[in-house]
């Protein structure tokens, strides 16, 4: 009965939808203000059938309702509770069900949050989100209920892929449709604002939070993800360059320009058309990574099972959101006039230069991704497009990047003097040179142009960061009257510039001086890696939930001191029959000890694959800072002000970047 | 003039993707389907003899170009040694890849494979017409090819085309 229920939800939901997007575009076209209100409301019931019906399903796990199909097809009675709920999301319908979830919430706090801004404004939001509400749902109920039963029903589930049954795949997909999701809210924005003609400073600070909400738990979702395939894997990797993990990257990449260049609309009235389009493109990303994933269009490693009849309406999908929006753009974007002229030396030159290279990066990585792709459809056969490429367009891409970035904060707005910004960042330019040169022999024990180059850009990505704020601090009487000074934006600006720059040290070494050593070892014998012995003490037989493993016990010493006491698994899940390595780590920021359990020999030797990987907590830290500078950012007080919502812009260029 | 220009690209790209939709990305593309094996003359992992096209006759197998350097080939590995448990005879093909490298990574997961032939340079890979790998080949009892598996192979691709295809052989 309760699946029935959720089903039933979605149905409503779907209505509701309908509702949402006809009734308030009726109202802006007409004026009437009662029409205009119904967005809200139906937003928020919308919302709240969603969560109702994502709680049936949850239910169906729960209580292993195997009768269910897409339950017995990602559940097992032996599969322990919380991956009973995270299953839910462990397959196509239900990854879409948390999605229509996530789209709901927003618009939910769209509706909640958007009281103060003019009434047309919200209510072209709200029916956009409306809009792409009766896409979502419609696909579900259309191609992929995820409530459809089936009979007989099956003594047991065939369960969760044993690949998903890992914490980091609990919470990676929440975050990460949270952010593509949250992308959907500043393309609403933006089609509110071609629609009504009026894009001004206040537009783009109702945006602004939203854009970074977004764009943070997309940062988190990545992180995340790398995180997972690092210690899930087994082969010690961390980034693939996979069609998947590509689809999500690209939006990051746009994410990432749009927050710029939002900031440059709010503060000097310039760029706006060139915003509007990065709202729309960032969130048609997001949606052609739901198309890329879906449809199975391209081979990828992490492809969920696939089918044409999806991919056919997610295409119609595209091409109705995405025409109509592109040709609104079309219609109306010449109108939007810039309030000024653009100094190239200045903070929003080099914002739009920043813009360019990362729209370049995306542009890099959608042609690589989708490059197969065009050449198979002009049946020039069929390639793929590995690593290699996207090292080698991308590294040189960003690089400049990173010098921009430093530049760009220590460089006022309108227009700035060369010789000046010179003077302020010789410090923070000549240590980072020093640092360098030294830091690489400390860390790795060698120096080489590569690590230098990188270590360099982190060093100077930080060293800047933390000079502008020093900078604004200093400006202040005292120290705790100047810290207490800084707004918020700006430790969210510094933090997620920190962010980068601890994230480009880390990839720096991590991919220079890693060491790998595959060795054959009996119990009771050791093998030596970068200066670690490696006791493998044995290999117990372990029964968990719903595997069984040969569970390694792996002692580490150096200099005779035992170091840390490792438990590489590996599992064979029973219901699957299938095998996953569970690699063991020990962590700490200046490198990992990796051990991963090969095969077994007649004999009982093992084989084990042992790395030594120096910084690689430092790439998923620096994802972790740039998430909570992105959380610091959005909850800045100037955007909850009630007055401030409706105020011109201001002209004080140091409040936020 | 030039806001059109995203919506010009929007419609090339909608089209590409459209004509992405009617191809399977996975399915035979290749010419060789219904040919004999392409001739190769290779040295084989740990085996003193040479292996040529003529010891693929006699019996139905796999050919599966595989390398250690290649992610794919991991995703498949697990299904090829429980079809090499069951009795289907598998040839790797060691695709651009270094003797001592293949050993290793056979070491570590299983070997699946019959026999080892080593394409170092690739070039039988050329003639065979492999994209990328993996690539599985299935060859009946007379050497020539009857389907061919683009990217690893699948549970699904055994049971619905290629066991049926092995089993149609052997009656």
């Amino acid at each position: 009965m309760i699946p029935e229920i959720g089903h039933f939800l979605l149905i409503v939901a779907l209505g509701v939808a309908v509702l949402q997007f006809l009734v308030p575009s009726w109202g802006v076209w007409k004026r009437d203000a009662r029409a205009m209100a119904v967005g809200q409301s139906a937003a928020q019931v919308q919302f709240a059938l969603v969560f109702l019906s994502y709680l049936c399903l949850t239910w169906a796990f729960v209580q292993k309702d195997f009768s269910v199909t897409y339950v017995a097809a990602n559940s097992h009675s032996d599969l322990p509770l919380i991956y009973r709920i995270s299953a839910v999301w462990g397959a196509h319908e239900g990854s879409l069900l948390l999605w229509m979830l996530m789209l709901s919430g927003w618009t939910g706090a769209v509706s909640v949050f958007n009281r103060r801004l003019p009434a047309d404004i919200t209510a072209t939001t709200l029916a956009v989100l409306g809009a792409i509400s009766i896409g979502f749902l419609s696909f579900m109920l259309l191609t992929s209920n995820p409530f459809d039963r089936h009979f007989p029903v099956p003594a047991d589930g065939k369960d969760l892929n044993p690949l998903l049954q890992d914490p980091g795949l609990i919470i990676h997909p929440p975050m990460l449709y949270m952010g593509y999701v949250g992308f959907s809210v500043a393309f609403a924005f933006a089609i509110a604002a071609l629609v009504s003609g009026r894009l001004d400073g206040a537009w783009a600070r109702w945006t602004r939070p939203w854009t970074t909400t977004a764009w943070l738990f997309l940062t988190m979702g990545i992180t995340l993800g790398s995180w997972w395939a690092y210690h899930e894997l087994g082969w010690g990797g961390w980034w693939f360059w996979d069609p998947v993990e590509n689809a999500s990257f690209m939006p990051w990449l746009v994410g990432t320009a749009l927050i710029h260049s939002l900031a440059v609309t709010e503060k000097r009235g310039l760029l706006k058309s060139w915003t509007v389009l990065l709202a729309i493109i960032a969130f048609s990303l997001s949606l052609l990574g739901t198309f890329l994933v879906r449809s199975g269009v391209l081979v990828s490693v992490h492809a969920f099972a696939t089918d044409p009849a999806r991919g056919v309406y997610i295409l119609g999908f595209l091409a109705v959101v995405l025409g109509s929006a592109f040709s609104l753009y079309a219609w109306r974007a010449p109108k939007l006039k810039s309030e000024g002229d653009l100094a190239f030396f200045s903070r929003e030159g080099l914002l739009l230069l920043n813009n360019v290279f990362l729209v370049v990066a995306a542009a890099a990585v959608f042609l690589g991704t989708l490059y197969p792709l065009f050449v198979d459809a002009l049946g020039m056969g069929k390639i793929s497009v590995g690593p290699p490429y996207f090292n080698a367009v991308f590294i040189p891409l960003t690089a400049p990047l990173a010098v921009v970035l430093g530049l760009g904060m220590a460089v006022g707005w309108k227009r700035a003097k060369f010789k000046e910004v010179v003077r302020q960042l010789r410090w923070p330019a000549a240590l980072a040179v020093v640092l360098a040169i030294v830091l690489p022999f400390l860390w790795v024990d060698g120096n080489s142009f590569a690590v230098f180059g990188g270590v360099l850009l982190g060093c100077w990505v930080l060293l800047t960061s933390v000079h502008d704020l020093w900078g604004r601090v200093r400006a202040k009487r005292s120290l705790l009257n100047g810290l207490s000074s800084v707004p918020r934006s700006v430790w969210g600006m510094t933090m997620a510039h920190i962010g980068l720059g601890v994230w480009v040290l880390g990839v720096a070494f991590v991919s220079l001086y890693s060491v790998e050593r595959d060795v054959r070892l009996a119990p009771g014998e050791s093998a030596e890696l970068h200066g670690y012995q490696y006791f493998l003490r044995g290999v117990e037989p372990v029964r968990g939930p719903n595997y069984d493993a040969d569970r390694g016990t792996v002692e580490v010493t150096r200099d005779g001191t035992s170091i840390t006491i490792l438990h590489p698994e590996k599992r064979l899940y029973r219901a699957q029959q299938s095998v996953m390595t569970e690699a063991a780590v020990d962590e700490s920021p200046i490198r990992d000890l990796y051990v991963a359990l090969g095969e077994p020999f007649d004999n009982g030797d093992w084989s084990l694959r042992m790395y030594y990987k120096p910084a690689m907590q430092l790439v998923w830290w620096g994802g972790f800072i740039m998430f909570f500078g992105g959380i610091l950012a959005a909850s800045d007080r100037r955007y909850r002000l009630a007055k401030l919502a409706q105020a011109p812009v201001e002209a004080d260029g140091k409040v936020s970047a | 003039m030039r806001f059109l220009i995203p919506a010009a690209l929007l419609v090339v790209l909608l089209v590409f993707l459209g004509i992405g939709l009617t191809r399977d990305p996975r399915e035979v593309p290749s010419p060789l389907v219904g040919k004999p094996a392409p001739a190769f003359d290779l040295a084989l992992l740990g085996e003193p003899q040479r292996y040529t096209q003529d010891d693929l006759k006699g019996r139905p197998v796999l050919v599966n170009f595989w390398a250690s350097w290649c992610a794919g080939c991991r995703v498949e590995h697990p299904l090829l040694v429980k079809l090499a448990g069951e009795g289907v005879e598998i040839i790797g093909m060691d695709y651009k890849d270094t003797d001592e490298a293949a050993r290793q990574w056979l070491q570590r997961h299983g070997n699946p494979y019959r026999r080892v032939v080593l394409d170092a340079q690739g070039t039988a890979g050329l003639d065979w017409g492999v994209y990328g790998v993996p690539e599985t080949f299935v060859l009946d009892a007379n050497g020539t090819i009857v389907y061919k598996q683009i990217g690893p192979m699948t549970e699904q691709a055994w049971t619905e085309k290629i066991r049926p295809l092995l089993q149609g052989q052997k009656s």
